[in-house]
């Protein structure tokens, strides 16, 4: 039932309800965006802007980021490693964990806690001091200036900066082996890639366009839709980071197990 | 759908609501070209709901809206953006676009709606920051300007791809009295040396008193008096008397 009377007598919706109306109403808004984003105006200059925002500015963040997944993945496997004597195979494995799983999901997880909070709270902010309304009456096309924009750099800042984390990751491993064990930089890169196939590579950097989709899309959805004042605007931020998350996780799983059925990969 | 007439305005049996909440009850109301129409009432009678109808930010349950002779309330996206081009609209707060300074906020508009170079639009910012006597304050963020300034930029850019109809949503809410009347003596110079045809929304008296040609006043969702602003004052209602500061003879008595 989706309304029940508290014992104030207050008339309130289920949470179930309330979640079954959002993800309507993110769908409605997801299907607007295909509608609306090949049409005019192209936002170009907007568009570059946010590339810059959300890619240059996330460049120190995603690198800090990787170094430590790196690092860190070298100096707790190698103990285990090594007791099956397969020390050897270290850079392997780390070029396997880290391009495969652990950098497109972390990176996409750190890059959802800030860009979900910046954009919730920034558009949510110009709804709320009625700057969405004065694009509205100014002919301006807020959607395609606001929300097209940060969409379309999600998805496209996403793959290139997980790439970069996994760069910086399998150099920190690189690092933590070479000053371990004395590795070769030649051995260690050509034992990386040995079991990698580029499908794998494609399929597991592409996936993150879709988990930068999911925190651009949600996190215009949830700022758009702020209704009320300054706390409101603080809810939506941090809904963003918290629905974006949980929608990554989601199609981490739904993207993994359909690269599996096509590729057949294991 | 178009019709022309000297109405350049016309709310015809306006409705809204919001949920169970009837905000508009049957609001009907014209405007005739080059006046400047007040519509004033007390808080939360509907005077905002209303006026966002004309610019369509808001879209009614029922009734018609009509503007420029169109069914604003009917057109396509595209011709209600090119409508549009041609309403000004000063919003209560301002709605500067903080992460602007003052003459990019009128740069952002021209820039996609005229054809003029980078050095036309610089030359049109500071003529009309100039009339606002604003011009030193062209790079100046919204964070770093005054109530008053702030709402005369917001005027400015409101105006600057030079609009038939000017709509101001509580043009003086939260100024001193001394900016009340240099943003009130702007409405009326506008509409005298422009032509501009205005709607206001105010509570502000004086506001009202400075600009209005005909007023109008709002409550309960319902239009109950119109005419000059002499003839509403006059209106025998406990609401209007009310608002001009008289007291409601049949007021009951609170006991604390």
């Amino acid at each position: 039932m989706p309304l029940a009377k508290s014992d104030t007598g207050v008339v309130r919706q289920s949470i179930l309800y309330r979640i079954l109306i959002k993800t309507g109403e993110l769908f409605n808004f997801t299907m607007h965006f295909f509608a609306r984003f090949w049409r005019r105006p192209f936002e170009f200059r907007e568009l570059l802007r946010q590339l810059d925002e959300i890619g240059s500015k996330s460049v120190v963040l995603t690198a800090v980021t990787g170094l430590a997944i790196g690092v860190v993945l070298a100096m707790q496997s190698r103990g285990t490693l090594v007791q099956f004597g397969a020390e050897a195979m270290m850079p392997n494995m780390l070029a396997l964990s880290v391009i495969k799983e652990i950098g497109p999901v972390i990176t996409a997880l750190v890059l959802a806690g800030r860009l979900g909070a910046g954009i919730g709270a920034e558009i949510g902010s110009m709804r709320v001091t009625e700057q969405i309304d004065a694009l509205e009456v100014a002919a301006l096309k807020p959607f395609h200036y606001l929300v097209t924009t940060r969409v379309v750099a999600c998805t496209l800042m996403f793959p290139v900066l997980t790439v970069w984390t996994d760069f910086i990751a399998l150099s920190g491993g690189f690092i933590e082996s070479s000053l371990a064990t004395d590795m070769d930089y030649r051995i260690y890169i050509s034992t990386a890639f040995m079991s990698l196939r580029i499908s794998d590579i494609l399929v597991d950097t592409l996936k993150t366009g879709i988990f930068g989709f999911i925190v651009g899309i949600v996190s215009c959805y949830l700022g758009y839709n702020v209704r009320g004042g300054t706390q409101e605007v603080g809810r939506a931020a941090m809904q963003s980071v918290v629905v974006s998350s949980l929608l990554i996780l989601l199609a981490d799983v739904v993207v993994v197990r359909l690269s599996i059925f096509i590729f057949s990969s294991v | 759908m178009s019709v022309q007439t000297d109405h350049i305005i016309r709310l015809v049996n306006l409705r809204k609501s919001f949920g169970r909440y009837e905000v508009l009850k049957g609001v009907d109301l014209d405007v005739m070209r080059g006046r400047s129409v007040v519509v004033m009432g007390g808080s939360g009678t509907g005077k905002s709901v209303l006026i966002k109808h004309i610019v369509r930010l808001l879209e009614p349950d029922s009734g018609e809206v009509w503007v420029q002779g169109k069914r604003i309330d009917l057109l396509e996206k595209d011709e209600l953006d090119e409508l549009r081009l041609n309403i000004g609209y000063l919003f209560q707060s301002g709605a500067l676009f903080d992460s602007m300074t003052a003459a990019q906020n009128l740069d952002f508009i021209l820039d996609r709606h005229t054809v003029m170079s980078k050095a036309e639009r610089r030359d049109r910012i500071d003529e009309i920051l100039s009339w606002f006597d604003l011009v030193d304050k062209r790079a100046h963020f919204p964070s770093e300007l005054s109530g008053g300034q702030k709402k005369r930029i917001a005027l400015a850019r409101a105006i600057v791809l030079e609009p038939e109809i000017l709509l101001y949503d509580e043009p003086t809410t939260g100024l001193d009295p001394e900016s009340v009347r240099t943003v009130a003596e702007l409405i009326v110079s506008l509409r005298e040396e422009r032509g501009i045809t205005s709607v206001a929304i105010t509570h502000d008296i004086l506001c009202a008193e400075i600009i209005a040609d005909d007023a109008f006043f709002l409550h309960d969702g319902r239009i109950i008096a119109g005419g000059s602003l002499d003839e509403v004052r006059a209106f025998d209602h406990p609401q209007v008397r009310n608002f001009y500061g008289q007291p409601l003879l049949n007021r009951p008595t609170t006991r604390l």
